[in-house]
């Protein structure tokens, strides 16, 4: 079974905020927009969004680092907010596990936002519906689109492609293989949740350079050359 | 969390219509023993109506707490996952078995249909009322398990959730009850009120015991998420600079209160004093002076209480999601 999901590398991500207008842009302009904002251009702005970067600050001043946190539905494996749906609107895509919320049949009582330990639903409060991240859905079944434009809205904008989209159920695809070999964890392991999207950790990043790098002992492309020349054509006096 | 008005009055109100629901069967029982003076038809119909008038109130709250209320019929679907649809479902039965309960009354429909036992005779009244404590009693079941159902919310995850909501409802039907047979001036006054303050002090028990979990939940005692579970980053010091938004967000106004840890205090105190203390002072007051009105008056302020208490039910409950929004809390 397919299980589509993102896997955001932590150790890339800038805080730059491009996944998060992107999916606005997208997902208010398609056919289950509007995301409705109060307030866009004056005092105490607020609106409905799918995904929200958030940043933190992790040890003591100086030894700190910044953790920019890009955080959305994670569809999880076992979605705690689908049972508790009184009226079926929310429901898990047997098809590809895409968590979803079907607008014409919520009846707004926000009981499965209470359901999700991670805050990943908002209500709409002009539509006055639950709204949460679909991955994109209208862009990534439509087959009209070139196949490498079916991918979630976020994952095309981030500049530094910490985003990374795909099935984690294929133990051979791009998403499968980061979080096999470079950490991959779930958010609130404690719950039993398990959620799809995974984040991948901050590395230290060290450089080591050896003697013998900086001679280019091993070189096969090593440029010293040992030749005494007495006059005739050195390699260097080559015209390329 | 937020606490929702609509929710407040909902579980409040409900909760006294089941409890004189149950406080009027009781009695009907115990005048077929032959324990309490039997009441005419007229006794019966008007709890019922009362009853009735505090569900369907009950049930006009709910509807303000949904986005889109002309869809409500549509919550009745998934019962067999979600314990709002249950309540959605039992809800409308309740009233249903209330009203006939009070409608059997009204057509005089006393007589026995057989006698269990050679001793007992089983009148049409007996059995709906049989069936209307059954619904009721599973109406307090699904209303309580809305809450005590959601794991995450450490504050709601207890049996005594379930506890909480049954004796307080019994609480203030009881005290109801009493009140409306005193307003009538019969002899059922002493029966009501003895069984209300019952219910009141079990409830005392079980939500002194609530308050002290929940104190050791805001100290960190069982507490399951931390920052560092909620983001994956394991270092003890982890501070949010950012929430990703401006101005508030959704999550940032129905999972926080936005009150003062003192005034969550003084609302505590003030709803201790008004469930639990006083009612049972003016019934004392009531039974000595025969008032027909102090034991209205308990109830009223037991439920002015009862208010304050589902208000503090929600407010002190803490949601992890609100680990994300720390500027917040």
């Amino acid at each position: 079974m397919t299980q589509l999901a993102l896997v955001i590398d932590l150790n890339v991500c800038v805080g730059c905020h491009a996944c998060v207008t992107s999916c606005k842009q997208w997902n208010t302009s398609g056919w289950a927009g509007p995301l409705v904002d109060h307030n866009p251009y004056d005092a105490d702005p607020t609106g409905t969004f799918f995904n929200r970067v958030q940043t933190f600050e992790v040890g003591t001043f100086p030894l700190t680092e910044t953790v920019h946190f890009p955080k959305s539905c994670l569809h999880c494996e076992d979605p705690p907010c689908v049972p508790v749906c009184p009226t079926g609107a929310s429901y898990k895509r047997p098809d590809n596990g895409v968590v979803l919320v079907d607008y014409d049949k919520c009846i707004g009582c926000k009981y499965c936002s209470w359901a999700c330990p991670y805050g990943a639903r908002e209500v709409d409060e002009q539509q006055r519906v639950m709204k949460k991240c679909t991955l994109c859905i209208d862009r990534i079944t439509d087959m009209r689109l070139p196949e490498r434009e079916r991918r979630p809205a976020c994952v095309m904008a981030c500049p530094t492609s910490a985003r990374l989209f795909g099935d984690v159920h294929d133990p051979d695809s791009e998403v499968s293989v980061a979080i096999r070999e470079r950490g991959g964890y779930q958010l609130m392991p404690e719950w039993g949740t398990r959620p799809s999207n995974h984040y991948l950790p901050r590395r230290k990043t060290a450089l080591h350079i050896n003697e013998d790098e900086l001679v280019r002992a091993d070189n096969p492309l090593r440029r010293e050359d040992l030749t005494t020349y007495t006059g005739e054509e050195a390699l260097d006096d080559v015209a390329w | 969390m937020h606490p929702a008005l609509s929710v407040i009055f909902l579980t409040t109100l409900i909760g006294a219509g089941q409890g004189l629901f149950l406080a009027l069967y009781t009695g009907q029982l115990y005048a077929l023993a032959n324990l309490l003076p039997a009441q005419g038809a007229d006794f019966y119909v008007g709890g019922s109506l009362i009853a009735l008038a505090l569900l369907a109130a009950g049930l006009v709250a709910s509807f303000f707490h949904l986005g889109r209320p002309e869809r409500a019929w549509r919550a009745a679907t998934q019962w067999r996952t979600s314990w709002l649809s249950r309540e959605v479902l039992v809800l409308p039965l309740v009233m249903a078995l209330i009203g006939a309960y009070g409608l059997a009354h009204y057509l005089g429909w006393t007589a026995p249909l057989f006698t269990l036992g050679g001793t007992i005779p089983v009148a049409p009244t007996l059995l709906i009322g049989l069936f209307g404590t059954m619904a009721v009693f599973a109406l307090f079941l699904c209303t309580a398990m809305i809450y005590a159902a959601v794991k995450f919310l450490q504050e709601w995850h207890t049996p005594l959730t379930v506890a909480n909501f049954t004796l307080l409802g019994i609480a203030s039907g009881f005290l109801l009850a009493a009140g409306y047979s005193a307003w009538r001036g019969n002899q059922l006054v002493v029966f009501f009120g003895t069984w209300a303050v019952i219910a009141t002090l079990l409830a005392l028990v079980t939500r002194l015991a609530a308050l002290a979990r929940n104190r050791g939940l805001r100290e960190g005692r069982g507490r399951k998420s931390t920052v560092q579970t909620a983001i994956g980053v394991r270092h003890s010091a982890v501070v949010q600079k950012a929430q990703g938004a401006t101005g508030g967000s959704f999550n940032t106004r129905e999972f926080f209160h936005g009150r003062t840890d003192a005034t969550l205090q003084a609302v505590r105190n003030l709803f201790l004093l008004l469930v639990f203390v006083l009612p049972v002072g003016l019934i004392a007051l009531g039974y000595g002076l025969e008032s027909p009105t102090l034991p209205l008056v308990a109830f009223g302020v037991q439920y002015l209480g009862l208010l304050g208490e589902r208000w503090h039910f929600f407010a002190d409950a803490r949601h992890p999601q609100n680990l994300y929004y720390q500027g917040v809390s």
